[in-house]
């Protein structure tokens, strides 16, 4: 037998620091650290929380996109939605206000996630009852809801009533003790986010989908349910976001969101979820997101490298993760 | 085939072998691990050296060792008295070495010719030169009796087939050395004796051939030396024909072997715990009609092909298929899930432990409760106390032997893993519990300790139907069989009547069967006609 039938251990239960969970963190460490070095101003408090406040978008779609792709699957329809959901929520408050006043906000905010919700699951039915694949799904539905949205604001801006300006424009510039509330909206879905994947037998099955969907439909596990679910917890997130999106621009327009399933799926990469499924890192994702706002961040303070260039040196870091990430797990 | 004189006769007329390969004190180590010291072993020209020992014993480290895969921290390699030195596999190929895996590691979406090419490829100038390559691919496949035609696609081909392309692949050029890893671990019984003959071929061609296998009674009639590996060492290498397959079982394990079998149950009541009627599955199996009582183990044979796996696989829904009637438990099931099932009281245990049975790069528990996820967690929240508790009761109950309990479980050698598999199923408490394959490609030790399993669940009064190829298995194995041919049950055989003769003769021959031939055909397999 192996290793001469050697019975279980009890030590062995100690988790051991595997580095390889730990490199976006030392990434954003020393990222972090450069920063500093370049810029004295980087590390002031006014600073660090507009640049965490600005990822507050990327990393809570980036939470759903750790879902979908732990589950085996992709969606590149997320930066669209995410325009177009936004475009509804506006419509939706602007024609609520005249006789709801500010809790026209908050019916909005509700279509804004019912929306979103609905966009996941449409993309999760197609995938999974019709069989396709995501990449393709996503596809298609990135470029219907970029022409819905371009539809709407009718190849313009699509701004919000101006009465519900100023009652919505703290949900993105106000704060508590301090902290912005993206910032902690954005707290608030990765502690839901990381609870969902990690504590609940729904990650689990999420997990085993992703890991070997034959073995979980051969376990007894619904697969088709448990792939359309992630669709949906990324519509929500979706949702989210654009709720914590619209104060800051008052305005939904064609570009909105633009190239952003780029930056979330770079995000949910670098932070050490498997791209084929079966691993999922929330915290890591975070950490992805924070990544690519930060460089965006130094890049602009310093003036070595034009911050035209931002989008090339996120586009290397995808890159060079996946390299490290090759050489540090093939021994 | 060939008479045993016959056999005996080219044997002896063979002139004094020539050492081709030897290995001088070969060890290899991983870390603090050592998983193969000291091994000294001459392979000569024409002679088929088999190689045997448990899992873990170190017969896959001295494979790859041979065929260039992984570089030996100690000892050396003679290639015809002048000392090797391998960087990969590549240059072992350069220099007339090479092992054919066990897995089947082809590109499904190219064609059969272009397989066996695949980083060989002939050319016509800067072009490839397809037709060329279709015409020796044909010769190849002919000459090892396969009927898989050269621009078949790999991947529609059944799996024997694909072994069958896969070897072709290795015999493209000319080998001094051929190593086979399980060869006939996938096979029926009627393919493997046109393996069999396959490498015999080889033998008469001079090649030396090293042949792994857990299938004693094809080692016995095959091979012309056996070495036996034991824990990483060598024990010694006997003439085949000193030895029975019980001695070379006793040198595995290094003592002396129990019964491998238990005794036969009967079945403890008359009432059925599973009782099928009329289940057809697509492209599968047609009108099969079938029960379990409780405390019996009902073997169900036939023919790779012939639709057992299918025929199990539409009962618990996972192919589309319709029946009159199944009930489970006393219930009838109306809508077929594994999920329904395992509510019901049935559960199935897949014959692909890494494709569908485990989850490989996942630790120990979550494949252990992923079926019985609610049993073990109640509420949403998932309680890691007890699925920890119930990791370490299965791994003493099943006697899973594990390093540690945080390992992945694709680290889990063949028998361990299938140890889990069947601790998994039965955390669901099932009362009936069907086997595909029970011990496929795992060693003497386990095997024994399966079926010492299957035997306690039965007595405590389940019900087990077990599918296997093996036909010792099942006749050792069951109280009662089913013999499949062609998709149809076509013989129940019990008591004296089991035994591997009539098993054999109703899944090749016997009266029914000309039915099926349309199953046979969608499939590229030839069938024996009655």
């Amino acid at each position: 037998m192996t290793t001469a039938a050697a019975p279980v251990a009890t030590a062995e239960e100690k988790r051991r620091i595997r580095w390889a969970d730990l490199a976006p963190f030392i990434a954003l460490g020393v990222i972090v650290f450069i920063g500093i070095l370049i810029n004295s101003n980087f590390a002031s408090s006014a600073n660090l929380i507009n640049v965490i406040t600005r990822s507050a978008f990327i990393t809570i779609i980036a939470v759903g996109a750790t879902f979908v792709i732990s589950s085996g699957g992709l969606d590149l329809s997320v930066g669209s939605m995410m325009a177009f959901v936004t475009g509804i929520m506006i419509m939706t408050m602007n024609g609520l206000a005249p006789s709801y006043g500010s809790w026209a906000i908050v019916m909005g905010a509700g279509v804004a996630l019912v929306v979103g919700g609905l966009c996941g699951l449409f993309n999760g039915l197609i995938i999974t009852v019709g069989r396709i694949e995501p990449f393709i799904v996503t596809l298609g539905t990135m470029g219907i809801f970029r022409a819905f949205i371009t539809f709407m604001s009718d190849g313009g801006s699509l701004p919000i009533d101006r009465s519900l300006r100023e009652a919505y424009r703290p949900v993105y510039f106000g704060d508590f003790l301090g902290i912005p509330y993206p910032v902690l909206i954005t707290l608030a879905v990765v502690l839901l986010g990381a609870f969902l994947l990690y504590r609940t037998k729904y990650g689990r099955r999420l997990t085993s989908v992703g890991s070997n969907a034959e073995v979980a439909r051969f376990s007894g596990v619904n697969v088709s349910r448990v792939r359309t679910l992630a669709y949906v917890i990324q519509g929500l997130c979706v949702g989210v976001a654009a709720i914590c999106y619209v104060p800051r621009l008052g305005a939904a327009t064609p570009t909105t969101g633009q190239l952003w399933e780029l930056q979330v799926i770079t995000a949910v990469v670098i932070g050490g979820t498997l791209l084929r499924g079966g691993r999922g890192r929330i915290w890591g994702s975070v950490a992805g997101a924070l990544i690519l706002e930060v460089i965006a961040n130094v890049m602009v303070l310093s003036d070595m490298v034009s911050e035209y260039l931002v989008a090339a040196v996120q586009g290397a870091i995808i890159i060079i993760a996946m390299l490290a990430h090759r050489f540090t797990s093939s021994r | 085939m060939n008479s045993l004189a016959h056999r005996a006769a080219t044997k002896n007329a063979r002139a004094p072998a020539a050492e081709v390969l030897r290995a001088e004190g070969l060890s290899k180590a991983y870390g603090a691990i050592t998983v193969l010291s000291d091994v000294t072993l001459d392979i000569r020209a024409g002679e088929i050296h088999a190689i045997i020992g448990e899992n873990g014993a170190g017969k896959s480290t001295l494979m790859k060792l041979l065929s260039g895969h992984v570089t030996p921290t100690a000892g050396d390699l003679l290639m015809e008295g002048q000392p090797l030195a391998f960087a990969d596999s590549v240059e072992a190929e350069n220099a007339g070495i090479v092992l054919v895996h066990q897995e089947i590691l082809l590109a499904d979406d190219l064609t059969v010719a272009e397989n066996i090419f695949l980083g060989r490829e002939l050319r016509r100038g800067f072009m490839v030169d397809d037709r060329a390559m279709n015409r020796r691919a044909a010769e190849l496949l002919a000459r090892i009796g396969s009927v898989a035609r050269p621009r078949h696609r790999v991947g529609d081909l059944p799996l024997a087939q694909r072994q069958l392309v896969q070897i072709a692949r290795a015999l493209l050029d000319e080998r001094k050395v051929v190593i086979f890893d399980e060869p006939t671990a996938v096979l029926a019984n009627d393919e493997v004796a046109a393996l069999l003959d396959i490498i015999r071929g080889l033998r008469e061609h001079g090649v030396a051939v090293l042949y792994i296998s857990h299938r004693l009674d094809e080692i016995q009639t095959l091979a012309d030396r056996v070495t036996v590996l034991r824990d990483g060492r060598m024990i010694g290498t006997w003439p085949a024909a000193e030895l029975n397959q019980r001695q070379m079982a006793e040198l595995m394990v290094g003592r002396e072997l129990d019964m491998l079998y238990p005794n036969k149950r009967a079945a403890t009541s008359e009432e059925p715990l599973l009782s099928v009627t009329d289940l057809e599955v697509d492209q599968g199996a047609q009108k099969a009609s079938f029960a379990v009582r409780p405390g019996e183990v009902l073997g169900l044979g036939g023919m790779i092909g012939s639709g057992r796996t299918e025929l199990i696989e539409g009962l618990m829904g996972l192919r589309s298929s319709q029946a009159a009637s199944v009930v489970v438990n006393g219930r009838e099931i109306s809508h077929r899930s594994v999920a329904s099932m395992m509510e019901a009281g049935l559960v199935y245990l897949t014959e692909d432990r890494k494709g569908k049975g485990l989850l490989l790069d996942e630790k120990l528990a979550p494949n252990l409760t992923l079926q019985a996820l609610e049993a073990v967690n109640p509420a949403t929240i998932l309680d890691r106390r007890a699925e920890l508790a119930a990791l370490r009761k299965a791994v003493a109950d099943y006697d899973i032997r594990v390093r540690s309990l945080t390992l992945e479980a694709g680290k889990l050698s063949g028998g361990n893993q299938q140890k889990l598999l069947l601790a998994k199923l039965m955390m669901t408490d099932p009362s009936v519990v069907i086997i595909d394959e029970p011990t496929r490609g795992i060693d003497i030790g386990n095997k024994s300790q399966i079926y010492d399993f299957i035997d306690a669940m039965v007595r405590a009064g389940k019900a087990c139907i077990v599918i296997s190829s093996e036909m010792q298995e099942l006749v050792g194995l069951a109280d009662r069989v089913l013999v499949m041919r062609a998709g149809r049950i076509v013989a129940e055989l019990s008591g004296g009547e089991i035994n591997e003769g009539n098993v054999v003769y109703a899944a090749t021959s016997g009266a029914h069967g000309s039915t099926g031939e349309d199953l046979h055909d969608h499939s590229g397999r030839t069938r024996r006609d009655s």
